[in-house]
């Protein structure tokens, strides 16, 4: 068994137990329990988590941070100052015109107006930010939402 | 209207599919895992579909020459002279066809005179024999068994040939078993097809799911056969395109020829769209189909153990993506067994007997189906076997 194939099948589906991925995989569960147990410990599955469209739900916004890198750190500390808001869901170093790409998730618009003002933009090192609010979601982690349903397969076929 | 004076008598004694009942009992029935299909359960890869929009936008919506566009016989010879080790002239000795049912069809109607016997192996794939007496021929089956893993034996083939004897259809991997031949089989088979100077039709549809160790081998590749066989293959499984019905016929071009008559005047081309998508497929389609092919393989490996671990007696089919387990242990039909295991448990599977009268016993189940839906179609059907004990 390949640690990719692993991967993949839980990057699928999360939920699969450790006996049904050895039964896809043909190996014995044992084998899929230490792997998957190895994978965890060496931090390359972080966590298991449910994909929920929220799209209903809260708001939404991608905001472009342009920053000052510091001398020794680079952009590390304050990306991870930045990491730490409870708002903040996902956080990433980008190249081209600006510097940190910050996903942020709260239930108004007012609460990320306030993020952005009191929080983000007033720290040390931030030269600017540029916030974006997601409108609708398309395609999150590797599935399509709202996907049209599938076409149906007829029951018997020769 | 006095129907019975105005149908065909020879279309009407036709009998109708084993799966057709079943198809009618399903109908309408809802939750119903499906292991009845024959039919890969993946969409046409992304590349393909593109190309098949590609042509529409391009407005690409006429006709081809009946010999199709020669931009596909190439991409065909191309690939089968790499799959099959065969080479064929894709300006003569190609034909894209409407699915391989239809150059199964045209071929029958221009290879036999009326009362020209053509020998099948069952259990088989459900148009053979109806296919050869549309064309005035006779059908007759030589059966296989399990003995020999549902592949051909020499010895009753050649038990089973008159002076009638023309043409002989092969189909390995086969459907409904799964079974493949091995080549030392289908070497003793060319030197009988030799020797009795019959010319055979090879449905290659499922040649590229084989999950063994050993190469594919096709009966045309065997030295002198190229010849006497025509080779039909098609995109519907290896590539999932089912529905955009694209086969092809490679074989010797003085058949090829009267073929492509009879197609000019029946079906004129497959539509330019699939054509465009199958130059994609071969061409750029190979490592999504190798991927199915992987997931093919583990499904197939997950419901074999399954099915043994229930009871029920399954080989290892080497290719395709059909089981064939043996039922017969329960003492019960195996048209009674998918019927209860279809109102009871609603499990479709497809009893042998829609495939011969040697499927007595068995039954087709096909595991192209998502493999969470295979565990649950077989943790009922466990209970349905622990039922009949």
């Amino acid at each position: 068994m390949t640690q990719d194939a692993l991967l993949k099948l839980l990057e699928a589906d999360a939920r699969l137990s450790d006996q049904q991925i050895a039964d896809r995989l043909g190996v014995d569960v044992a084998t899929v329990a230490a792997k998957r147990a190895a994978l965890e410990k060496a931090g390359r599955i972080v966590g298991y988590q449910a994909i929920v469209n929220d799209d209903g739900e809260g708001v939404s916004a991608f905001i472009e941070v342009r920053c000052t890198p510091e001398r020794g750190g680079g952009f590390d500390r304050l990306a991870s100052r930045i990491a730490r808001f409870k708002e903040v869901r996902s956080l990433y170093l980008i190249s081209g015109g600006y510097d940190l790409l910050v996903m942020v998730e709260a239930p108004t618009l007012l609460e990320v107006a306030r993020f952005v003002s009191e929080n983000l933009a007033s720290m040390q090192n931030v030269i600017s930010t540029a916030t974006h609010f997601r409108l609708k979601t398309y395609k999150h982690n590797g599935l399509i939402f709202a996907e049209e349903p599938e076409a149906e397969r007829l029951t018997f076929i020769p | 209207m006095d129907w019975s004076k105005t149908l065909s008598k020879q279309v009407m004694d036709m009998p109708r599919s084993g799966i057709r009942e079943f198809f009618d009992l399903a109908t309408g029935s809802k939750d119903i895992i499906s292991l009845g299909v024959g039919e890969p359960d993946f969409v046409t890869p992304w590349n393909i579909r593109e190309a098949a929009i590609r042509s529409l936008e391009r407005g690409h919506t006429t006709y081809t020459s009946n010999y199709g566009l020669e931009s596909l016989r190439r991409a065909i010879s191309t690939y089968v002279a790499d799959f099959f080790h065969v080479e064929y002239d894709p300006l003569c000795e190609i034909l894209p066809t409407v699915g391989v049912s239809e150059a199964i069809d045209l071929a029958l109607r221009c290879l036999l005179n009326p009362g020209d016997e053509v020998l099948y192996h069952e259990p088989c794939y459900v148009s053979y024999a109806p296919t050869v007496m549309m064309a005035y021929g006779v059908p007759r089956a030589v059966e296989t068994s399990i003995d020999d893993l549902f592949a051909l034996n020499p010895a009753k083939l050649e038990a089973a040939i008159t002076p009638r004897t023309k043409v002989l259809m092969l189909n390995f991997p086969t459907n409904p078993t799964g079974s493949i031949a091995p080549r030392k089989t289908l070497e003793e088979i060319a030197a009988i097809c030799v020797k009795y100077d019959l010319f055979v039709l090879t449905d290659e549809i499922y040649s590229e799911l084989r999950y063994d160790e050993e190469e594919h081998t096709s009966i045309a590749a065997l030295p002198g056969m190229k010849e006497r066989t025509l080779l039909l293959h098609g995109f519907s499984k290896a590539f999932a395109m089912t529905g955009l019905r694209l086969g092809y016929a490679c074989g010797p071009k003085e058949l090829i020829e009267q073929m492509m008559k009879v197609h000019s005047y029946t079906m004129i081309c497959p539509t330019i769209t699939s054509q465009e998508a199958g130059v994609e497929a071969l061409e750029n389609g190979v490592p999504a189909m190798l991927e199915m092919r992987e997931s093919y393989h583990r499904r197939r490996d997950y419901i074999v153990g399954r099915f043994n671990d229930m009871g029920m007696d399954c080989h290892l089919p080497g290719g395709a993506f059909y089981t064939f387990p043996s039922i017969k242990r329960f003492g019960i039909s195996s048209k009674e067994f998918a019927l209860r295991l279809l109102m009871e448990h609603k499990v479709a599977a497809v009893p042998g007997t829609a495939f011969g009268a040697c499927g007595e016993g068995y039954l087709r189940c096909c595991y192209a189906t998502a493999q969470n839906l295979l565990e649950q179609a077989c943790d009922k059907m466990a209970r349905f076997c622990d039922s009949l004990r």
